[in-house]
């Protein structure tokens, strides 16, 4: 979806200001750190994958993903998970009283506290089998196609359209766009160079590039007199 | 609410209750545990965090076979190290030359090596910089004081896939014969997200 956090290439958002490396804690208030650790750990239940929970908050209202520090946009998106797996209602998320009782299906998911650790080291690759051939080998000219789809994509728009080079192939990994709202096989995930001109058109040091990662589906074979 | 720099000390906001509640709810459902919630914290306050990155660059630049491995194939390099994990599951490692300069973003949200770095720095997360890391590197660099020459090639990263970026700084001159732990302290977060250069032996107060 063309939504408030596809950034890359925005105006007028600022200076970057960092605050020095050495002075800035983990966390800015302990709300912060509850969002974080309630966002992990209700992830643990299994009822959505990074690529839904990553759509729950771009979902938001472009101006307000724009306005709200991070931790809001994840508590943002937390919500809306939660009230569209049926784990809780809107009336108990505006009452903060809990009314219905859960399933024990989804209880019994809910990890122990010393199951934590080995829960956060272990992750959650997105590697897959492969169920095909890559169509494109390192070096081919590719497109990305010019596709404005409403829901989930990992295609930045400023790539949209534009030409590139395959540099690397990942492997076949998740397919977000289509892991965000239902079963998914994977696609094959590449590394496309582009180079800064090609993106922006501002005759930049020509050898200036901006690498992206890509999914087969998102790419489109040029013909050869394109090249 | 803007990250202007302000101070974050404001009184109990709106917000801060409204987390408290949600909480309170998910725990008096079952659905989290409370003491869960405060070992994911510690995990990422205390754990994980940018002294692994600092290791493994310090290794690469001190072991040559280890550096091999790392370019080659970081997340098995860092997994020997013990840094595995949620947000380094498939783990790239990038290398600065004198001609080359890398630079990581996450231009659709927050992509980041949590495994080797721990959970990124408000800049990388917000608006400014990742609308202006892909569209104008050398400006954004420039605000991080850092200079590069028009013969020095910039590559930026967009992180928006579940492969994670580690640029391996160059090492600094000076430091011939220092050992591995002697080179961590020059090894900055900042260094291995591509917006600075290690820090040099004079400026790192690192024993010579």
């Amino acid at each position: 979806m063309n939504g408030g956090h596809d950034l890359g290439g925005l105006h007028g958002l600022g200076d970057i200001n960092p605050e020095p490396e050495m002075e800035e804690p983990v966390f800015h208030a302990e709300w912060e750190k509850r969002v974080f650790a309630l966002t992990l750990a209700t992830g643990m239940l299994g009822k959505w994958n990074i690529d839904s929970s990553r759509h729950a908050r771009e979902r938001q209202h472009p101006a307000t993903y724009i306005n709200n520090t991070y931790y809001e946009n994840w508590l943002a998106g937390l919500q809306t998970l939660l009230i569209e797996n049926g784990l809780v209602s809107a009336q108990e998320l505006s009452s903060g009283k809990a009314y219905g009782s859960v399933d024990a299906d989804i209880l019994s998911r809910v990890p122990d506290p010393r199951q934590i650790p080995a829960i956060l080291k272990k992750g959650g690759p997105s590697a897959r089998q492969p169920e095909s051939e890559p169509a494109f080998g390192v070096g081919v000219p590719v497109r990305v196609c010019n596709r404005h789809p409403e829901g989930h994509t990992r295609a930045p728009r400023y790539t949209r359209g534009r030409e590139g080079v395959v540099a690397a192939y990942h492997g076949y990994h998740v397919f977000p766009d289509r892991a965000a709202h239902g079963p998914d096989g994977g696609a094959h995930l590449y590394s496309v160079r582009f180079t800064s001109d090609q993106l922006w058109g501002n005759g930049r040091p020509e050898t200036d590039s901006i690498f992206v990662d890509l999914w087969e589906p998102h790419l489109e074979a040029m013909a050869l007199w394109q090249r | 609410m803007p990250h202007d720099g302000h101070d974050f000390t404001d009184p109990p906001s709106d917000l801060a209750l409204r987390v408290k509640a949600l909480e309170s709810l998910l725990v008096d459902k079952g659905l989290v545990n409370q003491a869960s919630l405060d070992v994911i914290i510690d995990t990422y306050e205390t754990n994980v965090g940018p002294r692994n990155g600092a290791q493994v660059v310090a290794r690469a630049w001190t072991d040559a076979s280890f550096r091999a491995l790392l370019m080659s194939d970081a997340t098995r390099a860092v997994e020997s190290l013990g840094y595995i994990g949620r947000q380094g599951e498939h783990l790239i490692a990038v290398e600065n030359t004198s001609n080359i300069h890398n630079l990581v973003v996450c231009t659709l949200c927050s992509c980041y090596p949590w495994t080797v770095l721990g959970l990124p720095p408000v800049w990388y997360k917000s608006a400014p910089y990742r609308s202006r890391a892909v569209s104008e590197p050398r400006q954004v660099l420039r605000e991080f004081g850092t200079e590069l020459g028009d013969n020095v090639e910039i590559r930026v990263w967009d992180s928006t896939s579940e492969m994670r970026y580690l640029v391996v700084p160059a090492r600094p001159t000076g430091t011939d014969g220092w050992t591995e732990e002697e080179l961590m302290p020059l090894v900055s977060r900042n260094a291995m997200i591509g917006v600075e250069f290690a820090r040099s032996p004079d400026a790192s107060g690192a024993a010579t």
